[in-house]
């Protein structure tokens, strides 16, 4: 339908309706529904956040912080061995998704000719991957890297390469957009001045994108930080009572424990879930004010 | 002057031609980093094809002992037990899948179109400062919290105490009703992106017509925008059909084939994270059966997402 076509439309339906007050009853009544469908919103995410601060915060302690959980009684209870399994995660997802992420970036907005099919082919491909259901990412996580292929067993290494992959596409696409919004014509000078495609990447449009980079590389961590399904899938350990110490030693991370507690008959184990997830929520707030720190205090205005 | 030109451009035709016969350590270096990029982005297609892999090899291996009619239309899903009782049908699993999601998409599908149409069209800047820091909260709450959202607080004392439903612990209400709280955001956000590309010479015409904002948005904007709300619907249908935690935890682990809202139901992903745990012993009917339902759910949201970015390239070019 073109445009005219459509206000042509719009013309002949305002007509008919113009007789009377009806329209103004319709105007009103449709902006109270919009207005009560932000406030759905608006209200399940208060709600939310009333319900797991009531249920957890009189366990937040820093003997929760700093005790490993227990099966059987719960105030002695903590998630040390969460918050560890948690971090050693972050650190494998990162090492792995930044360089991954940053380099199909690059090749995908300064290399690829489009006009060949195997670069349109990895372009769809990744924008398949984005839509790819996590829990999917923990079957390829258990199939080929805790067994299979790689058969690492149930460590931090294949936890971290998993989330790795699984947030991998949300980096590239991200990346890819800070790496466009540099105008052409940094490059064309640079260029222009003798220095190499490379050079030109890597001294002009990689600092002129990098605040937008990071802030992705940032939101798609926290989203791993939060991914329960594929590491119940790949197998974290149940309540260990210690710390990873390396990249192939078993782990737990926050989303499990949580997972687990709320599993438990005992409703006191059901809120230290709740204290749990306040410390994840925390933590997660923690980054996104860092990303809009970043995206605010570095972004780049052509 | 001519000729003068023509002998330079040779000149420096003949020193091009030598540089690619002998390439310097700079052009193999250029070469060498385009390679090494060009690995980075391979590796993305390598993960899909591991994802394949994985998931055709056991499916296959699946199907040597259970024939695909018995899988395909089976109605009764009872892989953990033993001998005559078990049975592979997954249509239980679909079902379940399908009947959370379509609850999900009763609460989200109003609620993210008018949240949306209203951002693009009518919110004012402060109102919008607030709203749009709401949902873009939402959408990154992890889903694990959602779940214990709906355990904890939804079923008992928003369901059973507030509204007075006798609804089972695990049940299809809580599970599907959080389940659209959580596409809410998606859907939102795409309609408003869909609406604001929009032209705005639509909406001035609209105006000039003697439209009023409500008309204008609703008969001429929306509808202009429909393929792009559309894809909003299916990326967000494709979301709530591959949620996993919400529905582990909250809509129960029992595969159901019936309409029953106050039941428990499983869907395909959550069977996988109830079933797969990490000591599950390779290569047991139970380890084959994580695969198959995986190859369905990934093959179900692959069909999803594909339609979601035809319809997305086709509202693109409707003004360009």
């Amino acid at each position: 339908m073109t445009g005219a076509q459509i206000a042509a439309r719009a013309s002949r339906h305002t007509s008919l309706h113009r007789s009377g007050g009806a329209d103004r009853i319709f105007s009103i009544a449709f902006g109270t529904l919009m207005l009560g469908a932000i406030g759905i919103s608006v209200l399940a995410l208060l709600t939310l956040l009333f319900d797991v601060a009531r249920d957890g915060i009189s366990h937040l302690s820093w003997d929760f912080l700093t005790s490993f959980p227990s099966r059987i009684i719960p105030s002695n209870s903590g998630i040390e061995s969460a918050i560890y399994g948690t971090l050693y995660l972050m650190v494998v997802c990162a090492a792995i998704v930044v360089p991954l992420g940053i380099a199909t970036a690059i090749y995908l907005e300064e290399y690829a000719n489009r006009e060949r099919w195997w670069n349109r082919a990895i372009e769809v491909n990744i924008q398949n991957l984005a839509a790819v259901p996590s829990v999917v990412y923990g079957i390829l996580g258990l199939a080929f890297i805790v067994r299979g292929p790689l058969d690492l067993g149930r460590v931090v290494l294949a936890g971290g390469i998993t989330l790795a992959l699984l947030v991998l596409p949300v980096v590239i696409i991200v990346s890819r957009e800070a790496i466009r919004s540099v105008p052409p014509s940094i490059r064309e000078g640079s260029l222009a001045l003798g220095a190499t495609q490379w050079q030109t990447i890597w001294k002009q449009v990689l600092p002129g994108s990098i605040a937008g980079i990071a802030t992705g590389i940032i939101l798609a961590l926290s989203r791993a930080i939060g991914e329960t399904a594929p590491l119940l899938v790949i197998g974290a350990a149940v309540n260990p009572r210690f710390n990873p110490d390396g990249l192939f030693s078993s782990f737990t991370a926050l989303p499990i424990q949580i997972f687990t507690w709320t599993q438990d008959k005992d409703r006191e184990f059901v809120d230290l879930a709740a204290a749990a997830i306040l410390v994840m929520m925390v933590l997660l707030l923690l980054m996104n004010s860092v990303a809009i720190f970043l995206r605010n205090r570095y972004e780049q205005k052509w | 002057m001519a000729d003068h030109t023509a002998a330079a451009s040779e000149g420096a035709m003949g020193r091009r031609t030598s540089l690619v016969r002998r390439p310097s350590r700079r052009s193999r270096f250029e070469a060498g980093v385009k390679a090494l990029l060009f690995a980075a982005a391979a590796v993305s297609v390598a993960v899909t094809l591991a994802i394949i892999f994985s998931l055709v090899k056991e499916t296959i291996a699946f199907f040597g002992d259970v024939s695909v009619g018995d899988y395909l239309f089976g109605t009764k899903w009872t892989p953990q037990f033993a001998g005559d009782q078990q049975s592979f049908g997954v249509i239980p699993l679909v079902w379940g899948t399908f009947y959370l999601t379509f609850i999900g998409l009763v609460v989200a599908v109003p609620v993210g179109i008018l949240s949306g149409i209203y951002l693009a069209e009518f919110a004012p800047r402060r109102i919008r400062k607030i709203v749009k820091p709401v949902l873009e909260l939402l959408a990154g709450v992890p889903t694990i919290v959602f779940g214990y959202f709906a355990l904890t607080f939804f079923t008992p004392e928003v369901l059973r105490n507030f509204l007075g439903l006798g609804v089972n612990q695990f049940n299809a209400l809580s599970a599907g009703i959080i389940l659209g709280i959580l596409v809410v955001p998606t859907i939102a956000t795409l309609v408003e992106d869909a609406m604001s590309a929009v032209p705005q010479s639509l909406r001035e015409g609209a105006a000039g017509l003697g439209a009023n904002k409500v008309q204008t948005a609703i008969r001429v904007v929306f509808p202009a925008a429909l393929s792009g709300v559309v894809a909003a619907l299916v990326l967000g249908a494709s979301r709530a059909v591959g949620e996993t935690v919400i529905i582990l935890i909250a809509g129960g682990q029992q595969a159901n084939l019936s309409l029953n809202l106050y039941e428990s139901y499983q869907s395909m992903a959550a069977y996988i994270a109830a079933t797969a745990r990490g000591d599950i012993p390779t290569g047991s009917i139970e380890y084959e059966t994580i695969f198959i339902v995986g190859m369905t759910l990934f093959v179900l949201t692959l069909v999803l997402n594909l339609i979601s970015i035809r319809l997305v390239r086709k509202y693109r070019q409707v003004y360009e």
